[in-house]
């Protein structure tokens, strides 16, 4: 018995899917955790309570049950739809924001992998959600859906142009695509986090990102693939039971990977904002998730405010206002960096 | 935005594709838009044909909530139990669709009610245009994404329903206003708690404005949209805010006045086109929330002004009006509601014609949504701000 444990762990392959599943430890309770702290933001942004019962303590089960709910379900698949791309789309999107956790530092000892083009990997690889959202609204064969997919597709294209130039302007300063690096870069106190450096060039470059990353993942004011005032549920309309769940788990999944990023890249990442204090491994994970939760509460707290906006108004900011913008910030860090002789 | 409705009726038109070199076939999609859409106020289809997300062509298709009330009012045993009736036509503002119908079977039996009872009926039409007008506002924030003032809004109409049920023990449909008088009398504290609501009303006026009426995505989303002109909204018909949203002044309260009215002192808001121009989406909007304000006032006088009395002296004995016709319009929330009653000299209505004010405004969606967006079209319908209950009766 021993032994053949020891020798599963001596398989290669066995171990990579091991290790593949470990950042689920931290994605399945965020993301359970952070769809009733939506609930309970929204509703008390809008003197209500939200769920109080399930669980006892302020409705804190509320979203276990749901998911207990949805696992119960039918499975539904529309006669029209075609069937291998819907069943496959769910994952395709789900993978597409998972894998990019396994470039995110989550501390200075933990990292899935530590590659050197870290920050280029997770860039990439979270584009792959298009292509599962573009799948989900084709196969479902719902014009409201197809709607959805289409504007996520230019949107999520457009957008992604603005967040990687506002990442470049941060690699141009460090000059690495290594997260661990940029956040090497960044240690001792919070002044040196470089959302206050080059001032205030990389205090814009991260707004520009984080304007951009809410584009990216589909939050207000830029949830037009979703805008269930117009289109119903967009390319999910058709989707319920374990497949809505996954679409579900991977969006809230997608919002800390871009807030994991902006945490990363503009404010210190794991690093503590005391210089040594509270810092150390353990330390440096709480920071991280932290700030990443930070990030998610504007998101949530600006879901809950803004109205939307129309899809071509939405495409004029990004590509009229974003996109010069960033060009214009990258020239200047340029400059600066050359100018300080970096 | 040069797309023309000649289009639709070919059904196809031809692309020509740079670089292609010869042109391909393309299509209209044709999209429903309802009845199970959260953004269409209930059971409305409408029929979109869209090119993209440009809007070629749109056809409402109505009729999923008739209930046959004109035919219903003609089967009943008396003209009272006609009211509850009316109550399910608007019935977001019922109290507004009562009043006209009450006025028009007391002008066939040339009833004079007492003073108490026109004042309470005025301040409940005006609590009814308040309340309407909040779940116009609030749904209409939704449509356009923002959800938090729905909930305010839905938080605020909680105390006017209050108010009302502590009068006569319902929420939503009253059955309060009876031909010659009430069925109850106001509660004693009615007046206090009346003020109370309009003191803690008129801030939260300004908390609406401040989170959605001035909000910049929100102007963007509906200024310059959806436009109709003043020309276009009279040869429509439309009234009520549609029509004042246009920059026409026209309110039956004022214009043509019924009840009483004439006693209290409001403005007729009307759109100015601040954000945009005369008769876009925001100023229907805003015309609403100016109501609001102008009901606060109506509803303040009316309170300081109220007489004693007794609410049921007037009660007919019997409701026989004499063989003839009687026409009353009454500015409900919504528009002008009109009641075209005819009696034959029996107990029960020989006809009860109803001009809906939603189903006369609807008419003018197609004219604003040709050439918009299909998020456009979702501002547009919420603009106009339609009942289904009223439009399909």
């Amino acid at each position: 018995m021993k032994e053949a444990l020891f020798d599963l762990l001596q398989n290669e392959l066995f171990v990579y899917t091991l290790m593949a599943l470990v950042p689920l430890l931290f994605v399945i309770p965020f993301a359970l955790f952070a769809v009733w702290w939506e609930r309970k933001i929204s509703a008390h942004m809008q003197d209500r309570l939200g769920p109080m019962r399930t669980g006892g303590w302020h409705g804190w089960a509320q979203t276990i049950a749901d998911i207990l709910k949805l696992i119960q379900k039918e499975d539904i698949i529309p006669t029209a739809a075609d069937r291998r791309l819907f069943i496959i789309a769910p994952y395709l999107v789900f993978a597409g924001s998972y894998a990019a956790y396994a470039a995110i530092p989550f501390s200075a000892a933990y990292i899935g992998s530590e590659i050197n083009i870290g920050l280029f990997y997770v860039i990439s690889i979270s584009s792959l959600v298009v292509v599962g959202l573009l799948m989900a609204g084709w196969a479902s064969n719902n014009k409201w859906s197809l709607f959805g997919a289409l504007r996520s597709a230019a949107q999520i294209v457009s957008y992604e142009i603005p967040v990687a130039l506002s990442l470049l302007a941060v690699v141009m300063v460090v000059g690495t695509f290594d997260l661990q690096a940029i956040n090497q870069a960044q240690s001792g106190y919070f002044w040196n986090w470089f959302v206050f450096q080059k001032f205030p060039l990389l205090f814009l470059a991260g707004l520009i990102y984080f304007v951009a990353s809410l584009a990216e993942v589909n939050r207000t004011p830029f949830d037009i693939p979703e805008a269930e005032s117009e289109l119903v549920g967009g390319y999910h309309t058709e989707y319920g039971g374990m497949r809505f769940a996954i679409l579900f788990l991977s969006e809230y999944a997608n919002m800390f990977a871009v807030s994991a990023i902006a945490a990363t890249l503009f404010f210190g990442g794991w690093n503590s904002p005391f210089g040594e204090f509270l810092s150390g491994p353990f330390w440096g994970a709480f920071w991280f998730v932290s700030k990443g939760m930070v990030f998610i509460f504007v998101q949530m707290w600006l879901r809950w405010t803004l109205p939307r906006l129309r899809v071509d108004q939405l495409m004029v900011v990004g590509w009229k206002v974003l996109i010069p913008f960033s060009f214009v910030l990258i020239f200047g860090v340029g400059i600066w960096v050359l100018a300080a002789g970096h | 935005m040069d797309v023309t409705v000649t289009d639709v009726d070919a059904g196809r038109r031809p692309v020509t594709v740079p670089g292609l070199g010869r042109s391909l076939r393309a299509e209209e999609m044709v999209i429903n838009m309802g009845p199970q859409h959260p953004s269409t106020h209930g059971v409305l289809r409408l029929e979109l044909v869209v090119d993209g997300e440009i809007v070629v062509d749109i056809v409402p298709h109505i009729g999923y909530l008739h209930r046959c009330f004109e035919k219903h009012c003609e089967h009943m045993t008396n003209y009272q139990q006609v009211v509850p009736y009316v109550d399910r036509m608007d019935y977001v503002a019922a109290m507004s669709n009562e009043l006209g119908y009450v006025i028009a079977v007391e002008k066939m039996l040339k009833i004079r009610v007492p003073d108490r009872v026109e004042y309470i009926r005025v301040i409940m039409a005006e609590f009814s245009r308040i309340v309407s007008h909040l779940i116009a506002i609030g749904t209409y924030g939704m449509d356009i994404g923002a959800f938090t003032p729905f909930l305010y809004c839905m938080r605020d109409r909680e105390h006017v329903l209050d108010i009302i049920e502590e009068t006569c023990g319902a929420r939503l449909l009253y059955n309060y206003m009876w031909i010659g008088g009430l069925s109850h009398d106001v509660k004693p504290n009615f007046q206090d708690k009346t003020r109370a609501f309009c003191t803690y009303f008129k801030p939260k006026i300004k908390e609406l404005n401040d989170l959605l009426s001035y909000n910049k995505i929100f102007i963007e989303r509906t200024a310059n949209v959806g436009v109709l002109p003043a020309d276009v909204a009279v040869n429509y018909g439309v009234s009520g805010p549609v029509l004042r949203g246009s920059g026409l002044k026209f309110d039956l309260r004022k214009n043509d006045p019924y009840s009483i009215y004439d006693r209290f002192d409001f403005d007729i808001p009307a759109g100015k086109g601040l954000k945009g121009t005369v008769g876009d989406c925001w100023d229907r909007y805003m015309v609403r929330v100016c109501e609001m304000e102008q009901s606060v006032r109506i509803i303040e006088q009316a309170v300081e002004q109220l007489p004693a009395g007794d609410v049921q002296s007037a009660l007919p004995k019997r409701i026989r009006p004499e063989a003839g016709d009687v026409y009353v319009r009454t500015e409900t929330p919504k528009g002008e509601l009109g009641y075209y009653v005819v009696s034959d000299g029996s107990a029960t209505p020989f006809r009860v014609k109803v001009r809906p004010p939603c189903f006369v405004n609807l008419a003018a969606l197609p004219a604003m949504s040709r050439g918009a967006m299909i998020s456009d079209v979702v501002a547009i319908l919420g603009s106009i701000d339609i009942v289904l209950g009223e439009v399909d009766r």
